[in-house]
Formats: C-alpha cells, sequence, structure tokens
C-alpha cells in the first residue's frame, strides 16, 4: 500500500539523493530528511534502498528514523495540521485546541483521516510564540486562536 | 580570498546601502556620523532615498509579513516610486506580538500591527508628504498623541528602553540575506583583527578576561572552553555551534540566526582560529526553515565573497562551515547527543568524561558553543574584555536575550543587561499581565529550569542568583504564568515532555521520569495520596544523582521547585481534592447558581451528556424553574458556562 515503486520519478530523485551524499560523513540524517520531502513519509522500502545505497544497516536506518519525531513511517495527510504544544502555547490553551481538532477530525494525534485528506500532530514549539496558542496547516500559521473558530478554518481545506 | 585592505574597500563600498538607517548606525560607524542622507539619484540602487525595513522573523511572518512586503511593492509602483523606495527584509525586532512590523528610514519610524490595508496610507502620507502615520506608531503613548509627529513620539517606547542589543546589534537593521549590509556595518572586522593583529592565546585571553558564558543554559565560561581545546593535541579538531533550540517556548536563536546569520559564522571562523580548527558545523533544528535558509545564504555568500575558505585574509588559515539539521529530538541539544546526530546516528548522549574538548565529534577535539554565544564573540573582540565586563554583573557579564512568552501583554524579544530584575522584564517591557490578571510566578529554563514565584520578582536575573532559587537560566525562555495556571499542571507538562523526549538510553531518565509522571497526572486526576509527594520527592532526589546527561539530571527541577513555591498547591490537589486555578479538569465542579439561572434551557440543550436539568425552585422574579448540573454525568466540557449569558453557571 506504499505506492513504492521503481519505475518512477520518485524512485529517480531518491537514488540522486543517495548518490550525492554516499561520500559526505554523517549524512544518513539529511538523507531521510530529503526522501521523505519526495515520498511524504519513510516506508520501509525507501528504508531499505537508503540502507544498500549508503552501505549502513538497515538496522542502523530504522533506528534513526524512529529515534527522531520528524522523520514518520506512516503516511500523512494531504493537509498536515500540527499544534504546537511548547510551553508558551500550553500556557494559553493550545490543549484545547488540540482537543477540539482531534474531535472535529475524528482522529487522535498522530493519525491521518480515513480518506487521506488530513492528519494532525503535535509539534514542539515553532517559535511563533507571540501568537500563541499556535497551530499550522501545511505552511499556514493561525495564531491567537479559540477552540470555537477550529470549524471555520477546517471548512476552507474541506472543499 | 580578499584581503583585510579588500574587506575594508568593500565596507566602504557597501556603506550607502545603510547610510539611510545611519540613525541606528552612526553609533558604531563613524562614517555615517558626519554624513548626511545620500541624495537621491534613480537609477542608483545603492541610494535610495527611503528604506522600508519589513521584519520577515518567524513571528511576523506568521502574522502575514510576506503579503504586506508585496503590497508595499504594488503601492510603491503604482506611485512610481521604485527608485526612492527600497524594501528591505529584515530579522526579527522583537516586538512580535505587535507585528507585522515595519520601520521606515531616514526617520526610523516602527509601526506595528500594519495590515495591508494601512499600506497605501503609509506610502501617501509618511513616503510621499513626510507625514508620519501617527496611530500605526509602536511607542504607545506616540499613538494616543495629536497633531504632527515629533522627535519624541518616534523615540522607543517602553519595550525597547531598557533593552541592551548586543547579541541582537543586527537583527532588525540590516538584510540577513546581504553580505554586503553585514559588512557595511562593521562585520568580519572582527576575524580579520583575530587573524591579523592576534595569536590564538590572544584570542582566548580575551575570551576568558571577557567572562563570557556560555548562552545555552548552563553558563560554562566560554574562555576555558575553548582553552581546553586549544591544550589538545589532534591535527584535526571542530567547531560545532548547537542551535538546536528544543526549550519549548524559547526562540533567541532562531531569531539570531534569522536576523544576524553573519555574526554566527565570523565567530565560529574566530573560534576555529582560537582552537586550531578548520572545520565548522552548524546542528540547527529542522522546525527552522527560515533560519536554514538565511544560513545557506550567507554560508554561500562568505564563500563566494573569499571570506571562508582556504588561507582566510591571506593567512595560512583555513576554515569552512557546513549546516546540519536535526529531526526533532530534544536531547540533541545536549552537547554530546548532538555530536552523536551530527555524526548521523540516534542522539543518545555518551558518558563524560572524555569531555568534547579531548574527544568530541568523530572522536576528535571539539568545542561546542550556543547561537547566541557566538553572537557576542565579534564585539567582544573589537571593543575588547573590559567593555564586556563593564555590562551585567560581576559574576555574569554582558547582556541576555529572553524570549518571553505566556501571560504577558509584549510577547517578544529582549535582551537586557545581566542583573535586571524579573520585575522589569514583566512589568517595565513586558508591560505586565493582561486582563487585570495577577503574576504568579515566571517559568526559566524550560524543561531543566524551574519557577519564580511572585515573592521573588526582584530577583536579579543571572546564573548564580537563579540557581540559588531552584531555577536556571537555561538557554532564555522566559514564560509568565498568572493566577489561571495550575502549578501542579505545569509540572506535569514539563515532565511529559522530558518522558516524551527521553532517549531511552539510561533507566533513571527513561523509567524515573515515567513514574514521577504517573504520580503527577494521579495528583491532578484527584487520586493523589499524601505520600505521592514524598515519592516525588525520592524519585527526583535518584534521577538527579543517577542520570546519564544533563538534561536527566536537571529533569525533576520543574517538580521540585513548583513544590519548594507551592507546596500548598500539592496539597490542595491531594487533600481538599480542589484545584485552585481551575485547570485539573477532574477536581473541577461546575454549578449552576439558581438564583440567578432564569430557566432558558440553553444550557440543557448545548450540553454534550444530558446532565443538566430542570429542578422544582423558581427564583423570585424568574418565572421558569433552574436548573441543576449533575456532576456524575458532567464531563466539564464548559459548555454550559461559555453559553451562559447570565453568568450563571461557576466552576470551582
Amino acid at each position: 500500500m506504499s505506492g513504492f515503486s521503481e519505475n518512477d520519478e520518485k524512485y529517480q530523485k531518491l537514488l540522486e539523493i543517495i548518490e550525492t551524499n554516499k561520500n559526505v560523513r554523517g549524512s544518513l540524517i539529511r538523507v531521510l530528511h530529503d526522501s521523505q520531502e519526495v515520498y511524504g513519509y519513510l516506508p520501509i522500502e525507501v528504508q531499505k534502498v537508503i540502507a544498500e545505497g549508503l552501505g549502513v544497516p538497515l538496522a542502523e536506518v530504522y533506528g534513526v528514523v524512529t529515534f527522531y519525531a520528524q522523520f514518520s513511517v506512516k503516511p500523512k495527510g494531504d493537509y498536515r495540521v500540527s499544534v504546537c504544544l511548547g510551553t508558551a502555547c500550553y500556557v494559553k490553551g493550545s490543549d484545547k485546541l488540540l482537543e477540539r481538532l482531534e474531535e472535529e477530525l475524528g482522529v487522535s494525534v498522530g493519525d491521518c483521516t480515513a480518506d487521506g485528506r488530513f492528519s494532525i500532530e503535535a509539534c514542539r514549539c515553532i517559535g511563533a510564540c507571540g501568537l500563541a496558542p499556535v497551530f499550522t496547516i501545511n505552511k499556514d500559521v493561525y495564531g491567537k486562536k479559540e477552540p470555537d473558530d477550529i470549524p471555520g478554518i477546517l471548512a476552507k481545506y474541506r472543499d | 580570498m580578499i584581503t583585510v585592505k579588500e574587506l575594508n574597500e568593500l565596507r566602504i563600498k557597501a556603506l550607502p546601502k545603510i547610510a539611510v538607517r545611519k540613525k541606528v548606525f552612526e553609533g558604531r560607524i563613524p562614517e555615517l556620523a558626519g554624513r548626511a542622507a545620500p541624495e537621491i539619484s534613480p537609477g542608483d540602487e545603492k541610494t535610495y532615498r527611503v528604506h522600508v525595513l519589513c521584519c520577515a522573523g518567524t513571528g511576523c511572518k506568521s502574522s502575514g509579513s510576506d503579503v504586506l512586503r508585496e503590497e508595499f511593492e504594488r503601492i510603491i509602483a503604482k506611485y512610481g516610486l521604485q527608485d526612492d523606495v527600497q524594501i528591505v527584509k529584515t530579522g526579527c525586532f522583537g516586538l512580535c506580538a505587535e507585528g507585522p512590523i515595519v520601520v521606515i528610514y531616514p526617520e526610523d519610524a516602527m509601526y506595528c500591527r500594519v495590515e495591508a490595508s494601512d499600506i497605501e496610507e503609509i506610502v501617501t502620507e509618511h513616503i510621499m508628504n513626510g507625514r508620519i502615520v501617527r496611530r500605526l506608531l509602536e511607542n504607545p503613548e506616540a499613538r494616543e498623541g495629536e497633531g504632527d509627529v515629533t522627535d519624541e513620539d518616534l523615540e522607543a517606547g517602553v519595550f525597547f528602553r531598557k533593552q541592551m542589543r548586543i547579541a541582537l546589534h543586527n537583527c532588525g537593521r540590516i538584510n540577513p540575506e546581504d553580505i554586503e549590509e553585514y559588512v557595511a556595518a562593521g562585520g568580519y572586522q572582527a576575524l580579520a583583527k583575530a587573524l591579523t593583529e592576534m595569536t590564538p592565546d590572544d584570542v582566548i585571553k580575551v575570551m576568558t578576561d571577557s567572562g563570557l558564558r556560555g548562552r545555552g543554559g548552563a553558563g560554562f565560561p566560554t574562555g576555558r572552553k575553548w582553552l581546553f581545546a586549544k591544550n589538545s593535541v589532534s591535527d584535526v579538531k571542530y567547531v560545532c555551534c548547537n542551535a538546536d533550540e528544543g526549550d519549548p517556548g524559547a526562540f533567541m536563536d532562531r531569531s539570531v540566526l534569522e536576523g544576524d546569520p553573519h555574526e554566527v559564522l565570523e565567530a565560529m571562523a574566530i573560534a576555529g582560529y582560537a582552537i586550531g580548527a578548520g572545520q565548522g558545523y552548524i546542528y540547527v533544528r529542522a522546525e527552522y526553515p527560515t533560519a536554514i535558509e538565511r544560513l545557506d545564504i550567507a554560508i554561500r555568500q562568505a564563500e563566494e565573497y573569499g571570506i571562508l575558505g582556504d588561507g582566510i585574509f591571506g593567512t595560512d588559515f583555513s576554515f569552512r562551515i557546513e549546516l546540519r539539521l536535526g529531526a526533532g529530538a530534544f536531547v540533541c541539544g545536549e552537547e554530546t547527543a548532538l555530536m552523536t546526530s551530527v555524526e548521523g546516528h540516534r542522539g543518545e548522549p555518551r558518558p563524560r568524561p572524555p569531555f568534547p574538548a579531548v574527544k568530541g565529534l568523530f572522536a576528535e577535539p571539539t568545542i561546542l558553543n550556543n547561537v547566541e554565544t557566538y553572537a557576542n564573540v565579534p564585539q567582544i573582540i573589537l571593543k575588547g574584555a573590559d567593555w564586556f565586563k563593564s555590562i551585567g554583573t560581576e559574576k555574569s557579564p554582558g547582556a541576555k536575550v529572553f524570549a518571553v512568552g505566556g501571560k504577558i501583554k509584549n510577547t517578544g524579544l529582549v535582551e537586557v543587561p545581566m542583573g535586571t530584575t524579573l520585575r522589569e522584564i514583566v512589568y517595565d517591557i513586558g508591560g505586565g499581565i493582561p486582563n487585570g490578571k495577577q503574576f504568579k510566578a515566571a517559568q526559566t529554563g524550560g524543561p531543566s529550569g524551574g519557577c519564580i514565584p511572585a515573592s521573588l520578582i526582584d530577583t536579579p536575573i543571572d546564573y548564580d542568583s537563579l540557581t540559588q532559587i531552584g531555577s536556571m537560566m537555561g538557554s532564555g525562555g522566559l514564560i509568565v504564568m498568572d493566577e489561571d495556571t495550575c502549578m501542579v499542571d505545569i509540572a506535569k507538562f514539563f515532565l511529559e515532555f522530558t518522558v516524551e523526549e527521553s532517549c531511552g538510553k539510561c533507566p533513571p531518565c527513561r523509567i524515573g521520569t515515567k513514574r514521577m509522571y504517573d504520580i503527577l497526572d494521579k495528583i491532578t486526576r484527584g487520586e493523589g495520596e499524601l505520600s505521592d509527594i514524598d515519592d516525588l520527592y525520592e524519585l527526583a532526589d535518584a534521577i538527579k544523582s543517577s542520570a546519564l546527561c544533563g538534561l536527566g539530571q536537571t529533569a525533576p527541577n520543574p517538580v521540585l521547585s513548583t513544590l519548594r513555591y507551592f507546596k500548598d498547591e500539592y496539597v490542595a490537589h491531594v487533600v481538599d481534592k480542589r484545584c485552585p486555578a481551575g485547570v485539573c479538569k477532574s477536581l473541577l465542579q461546575y454549578n449552576i447558581d439558581k438564583e440567578k439561572c432564569i430557566g432558558c434551557g440553553k444550557c440543557a440543550r448545548n450540553c454534550p451528556v444530558d446532565a443538566i436539568s430542570k429542578t422544582d425552585y423558581v427564583a423570585p422574579g424568574h418565572k421558569l424553574p433552574s436548573l441543576v448540573i449533575d456532576s456524575k454525568k458532567c464531563v466539564k466540557c464548559g459548555v454550559c458556562m461559555s453559553g451562559c449569558k447570565f453568568g450563571a453557571v461557576s466552576k470551582n
């Protein structure tokens, strides 16, 4: 179900990424970042290609992927909703925003809606503390919002 | 590579780029002091009559500053002012709560909360007719005033007045994506001085004498760190920069990187010269895309202009810098974990000794300093140790940047001399607590730090006094809390963070913090016993003394410091089963005041669990019977309270 194929453009890009970084010391994390950019997440097939290409054991690649919060082995939604749970946002009630988002979308943190449109994640400080509480949908930033604003905001992405 | 002479020629050549902003630069650039604003000469890109500086830091970007910039371009083109007005993208001004921020030179007029619809007025009134738009000015007193704007109105408001900008001296004043502006403002002069007039020992001596201490949290003397690394014998050494600002609610380093990236590159090169390293790595959080982009540009420009590379300034010193991205792991802010991560592995800490100065990155001698620490270095080299020591306190010289957030009016970035009191930061600079609430505590040092209660608000902020009262300087996050914040909940919040971010290598942190979290959770659910508090102390003690890395050892601090100053709140949760701040849901109870309730039934209709029903009581003057909440069914969502127009629902 990962949609991984050795005959598409994505695969070619993956090979290019590996090729450029192959001889750079300690480049695994950069390769993972760039590959995730291409695939949206890091299915095990992609990890296998990276492990082989860089000459690193698959166990190590998998170990690194699962260690860092930014790498995902699950696909994300078309719209990635990310709620900041940094301290400044938390004291201003971002937990309530998250609760409401989960309720409205019917999925919990870390998961994706069945139609693949939305996924929710909790993130660490994005540094927009002046606008707390903050959440983002892909690259759009929503600051100083209340739980009741959420249905209206989600509606913009729903059609 | 360019020579020092060529660097100076470039500086003079680039001066017109910032000459219109002479009001902020004349103090440190002698050539600008006597110079009138340059004449308009259409077509020459370097002599615009007016500069419009738009903040492009993350805060203002999130408030829509990109749209503003486009709108400025459109309106300026509409009036045919392209040759008069230059739009400059800058880093953070600090006053993020009032963003997006725009500053117009030569007047140095700062406009706040600018919207796209304001821009036509700014262009036609201010830029075309010299009439500054009073209602948008930063200084709140000036906004209230009337008539023509005076020089006094343009003076900075209270937010900026008590600040002293050292690490942030270029932020919001230069275009971070143009190396020439940095050079014009005196950039890379410190590197030139170090390489051509000083020996590595001289550099280390100045750093040691200045008393600069690590701005990342622990406050280790920078000069001593460099000396250790210099004394390690090896052909290969490394200089690392910690830009993995993981402390939630802190964004000092991000602002420096976004606003003045060359400052950090210059300082790293100086450090490389001092310890004998030829390669630098900046480890930056992937959550900071703007900072990464600007660092990338800065490194590329420094190489193109022949400032970084082989044989810098005609000496035999070579230095290069590479970026390495984090991937969302708090523990990578710990020095040994960071180096493991730069090497491309799981970011797990290593036991010390051996210390990084002996065996660090790729098992070679390495120094690691934080972004803000580096941002102080070039000025210390140029102005000397005595200058730096004259600022701040005896044991904590210099100034410190704080990211002030939470329940405070002016959220944003401030840089104040060490020794400034918390009261000055919260009330003078921060403008106090919004909505007439009471200051309860400030949290510094993030998940490794602690709370400063209202009773200690006059504590001078420096490394030693913060440690003494059970908190720590940390990297500079300062979160203000008011009476609506529950301190047990905050302790739980930080422990939850630590539990999630614990790398899992050592059991005291992996298991101990989880146990502490479970106890706190139990207390906030109203199931705590008094013995739980003793258990918290015992666990804290064990973790502090046995965790592998600094983050584990300090993880119990948020609990210990809230226990120290707010034990009564813990006791209220445990004994009275009550949350005084009204935060912990399980301990809340919603009630309807039967005298105020008019019996309209709105709350009953909105209640998601049908917990509200009619009583037999009709209050005097009302027609319908009042309602009552069944606390057994109630899920404490608060819908009844927020929907009641008569203020009849309360929680306690």
